[in-house]
């Protein structure tokens, strides 16, 4: 067999997306889904005709220029796509849940939209995935910023799909201009990084970097920073996470691919496939894992006190980068890419779950109208509940085992270091709490909606349940890749694998060594412990006694309750100190700048000419006798002039 | 040098013409008047052509004039079929009082 090139792969979804948005409103909508979901199959095939190959031959990097895109003075660009460990994981699981996806969203979309809105639909759905598997595939920073800026693109157009509702253009917006503030980060790292090694390829920054590092480690602490901006717009990290949970106005699928599975995770990333730069910076290695720790834990504490079903899960999702992010702060960037892909299934499923309890309850999705969804969707039900334990941290689900991995990293790192270790084994703990709640709030108990709700409630169609199945399924298989060491020597599949990209640098040896087993067996024993006492007061105080310990705790601290509840006011903190300054100032601009002054001189000018008119029309007498003098005039003043020259 | 007269003399006479010629355009309100000082100032130039051509001894003063008679002969009579038109149209041909076109 002939092998494909990887530049085919963004490719087909890019052509779904032209026929899609070209011809989609008249071909109808099975056809539009055929292209759509045919597209997204298609690359995935590609891939996977790629993949198999390279996990089971010798995972060498595979470089595949396609073509020279800017070539000037110094600077030399190619479009060349990249297939290395790295690269490898994430197309395995953005090109299969993108497809699991757009299979669901024909079941999920086919009522909610018009012939014409299903096609934009599709097409965005298409775009999007250009767009991520060019982040992906990329081998320079340029080409990875083409395909970053796309997500945030498509982000903005399917969060803002609804877009005759105010809150979703009004959540577009925000993510988009969220966004920016990141993508600004990021194109001033990648100057740094062309300023500095002259290159924008990855394999010539890198090689640079890690041969001469005492030479290039100055500049990069700064390069990094501008990098790690980037990721915390992209991948939602405090302080700019403020656009995720806004994010889920758009249409359910929307959070599972872009929101959950696969745009989020770029940051990650991108600091992953950064991470000579970083290793070479250590005091960012410290700002990624405090500020991914951080996130995790703040992240949790509110969604905690939410009833938006979606919007908990945006927070959990907050979080889980939170993990990533940690992982990869503590130099454990396979780990990191580890949670990634498990976080991909799960929290795909989860959202996907979300999006059917939505389709049975009519669109509310108000936790507090649920209840015993259980016996209606057992599907749905059971596939959530295998990914809320994997999100929990309940073996032998696979989140258990990328978060145990980062945990025990965490754990491993020196010195105060392992405070990180202690927040992190809060949060497993207060994850576990807020899943189960909305499991128990959901599925258990009984139905507290109205009665024409109850009456609507059903199972989603097949193609809406086999996505949900194979997610599942996943959610329990996928961990078995990352077993922990104490399984055996090669227990672990994931680590030697993406250990080539992480290969060491001379004199930056990573501090960390392995724990002993005994303190690995007890690592996951606390953690199994926190994550199942979670889930268990959870179960207890929302499925058993119907919420009432809750409400007293609440009752208690109105305070602190409300605080929590209105996600700590942070958007209102923004809004005070950024939103309505520049609104002023924006309005300071408009009224005096372009009013006043910009458009009061181009008047003045005007008015001005106009005057000059005024005057001048009077020499156009229409007398034919006086134009003939004045050429007269003019004939003497030019032979005087003639005349006078000799 | 035209036969026997001298250059200096075609160029005067050529001056004149041209002079009167400007002098009845500027003077004149009869726009058919106006008209014929025009051809009078063209034949002065042509005067002026044919006298600098004979003084340097080529052919190429005659050859444009020539010319200049063939076009003024087309222009002439798009110049009239005007009057005509503007005259079905206003009943006169006093420039002075066709004054339509201004501010």
């Amino acid at each position: 067999m002939t092998t494909l090139p990887l530049w085919l792969i963004p490719v087909i979804p890019l052509a779904g997306f032209a026929v899609n948005a070209l011809l989609g409103t008249k071909l109808g909508k099975s056809f539009v889904s055929a292209v759509g979901v045919g597209a997204a199959g298609l690359a995935t095939v590609v891939a996977y005709s790629r993949l198999i190959p390279f996990v089971s031959g010798s995972h060498a990097t595979v470089i595949e220029p396609v073509t020279s895109w800017i070539a000037v003075g110094d600077l030399s660009i190619d479009i060349a796509f990249r297939l290395d460990p790295l690269s490898a994981l994430m197309l395995s699981f953005v090109t299969f849940v993108a497809f699991l996806i757009h299979v669901y969203s024909i079941g999920y979309m086919r009522h909610e939209a018009t012939d014409a809105g299903y096609a934009r639909f599709f097409a965005y759905l298409n775009l999007f995935l250009f767009a991520m598997l060019t982040l992906v595939l990329a081998e320079s920073f340029l080409l990875m910023f083409v395909g970053w800026e796309g997500v945030g693109l498509c982000s903005y157009l399917l969060v803002g799909y609804y877009f005759d509702k105010e809150y979703a253009a009004a959540a577009g917006r925000k993510a988009f201009v969220v966004n920016r503030i990141g993508d600004y980060g990021f194109l001033l790292g990648m100057f740094g990084i062309f300023a500095v090694f002259g290159s924008l390829n990855y394999s010539e920054v890198f090689r640079k970097a890690a041969e001469q590092p005492a030479q290039f480690s100055p500049a990069l602490a700064a390069i990094c920073l501008c990098l790690f901006v980037g990721a915390v717009g992209k991948s939602a990290q405090v302080p700019l996470y403020v656009w995720l949970p806004d994010a889920m106005a758009g249409p359910t699928p929307v959070s599972a691919l872009i929101h959950a599975a696969t745009m989020v995770t770029a940051g990650v990333y991108m600091v992953a496939r950064c991470n000579v730069l970083f290793r070479l910076a250590p005091a960012m290695m410290v700002v990624v894992a405090v500020i991914g720790c951080f996130t995790a834990l703040f992240a949790g504490t509110i969604a905690v006190a939410q009833n938006d079903l979606k919007k908990v899960l945006a927070y959990s999702t907050i979080s889980q980068l939170g993990y990533m992010f940690l992982a990869c702060g503590v130099g454990a960037f396979p780990v990191g890419m580890f949670h990634v892909m498990t976080h991909a299934c799960f929290k795909a499923c989860l959202f996907l779950g979300a999006g059917s309890v939505m389709h049975a309850m009519a669109g509310d999705l108000d936790i507090r109208h649920m209840g015993g969804l259980k016996s209606k969707m057992p599907i749905t039900f059971v596939t959530f509940l295998i990914a809320t334990l994997a999100i929990a941290g309940i073996p032998p689900f696979a989140g258990f085992f990328s978060k145990d991995a980062i945990l025990s990293s965490a754990f491993a790192t020196p010195d105060v270091r392992r405070v990180l270790w202690f927040v992190g084994l809060a949060t497993a703990g207060l994850t576990a709490f807020y899943m189960f709640r909305i499991v128990s709030l959901t599925f258990l108990g009984t139905f507290r909606g109205s009665h024409e709700q109850e009456h609507h409630l059903h199972e989603s169609p097949s193609s809406m349940t086999f996505p949900l199945i194979v997610l599942g399924a996943l959610s329990v298989v996928v961990g078995f890749v990352g077993l922990p060491a104490v399984f055996g020597e090669h227990a672990n599949l994931i680590e030697p694998f993406l250990a080539p990209i992480v290969a060491p640098i001379a004199g930056h040896e990573a501090a960390v060594e392995a724990l002993p087993h005994a303190t690995e067996w007890l690592l996951m024993a606390v953690s199994v412990a926190v994550a199942s006492s979670g889930l268990y007061l959870a179960y207890r105080w929302y499925a058993k006694e119907g919420g009432r310990v809750p409400a007293r705790i609440a009752a208690a601290f109105p305070g602190a309750y409300a605080l929590v509840a209105d996600k700590f006011r942070i958007d209102e903190l923004y809004g005070v100190l950024f939103v309505r300054p520049f609104n002023r100032l924006a309005r300071v601009l408009w009224k005096v700048v372009d009013v006043l002054i910009i458009d009061g001189v181009l008047n003045a000018a005007a008015f001005l000419v106009e005057l000059c008119g005024d005057f001048l029309r009077f020499l156009q007498t229409g007398n034919v006798r006086n134009y003939a003098l004045t050429f007269f005039l003019g004939l003497i003043a030019l032979l005087v002039f003639v005349v006078g020259a000799f | 040098m035209i036969g026997n007269v001298p250059l200096s003399d075609v160029l005067l006479v050529s001056g004149a013409l041209f002079a009167i010629g400007i002098a009845g355009a500027l003077l004149r309100r009869n726009a058919i008047q106006i008209f014929l000082a025009i051809e009078l100032m063209m034949n002065a130039a042509n005067l002026a052509l044919l006298g600098y051509g004979a003084a340097m001894g080529t052919r190429e003063g005659q050859i444009l004039v020539f010319f200049v008679i063939a076009i003024a002969a087309a222009e002439a009579s798009v110049g009239l079929a005007i009057f005509v038109a503007l005259f079905r149209h206003t009943e006169t041909i006093d420039v002075n009082k066709i004054n339509l076109l201004k501010w």
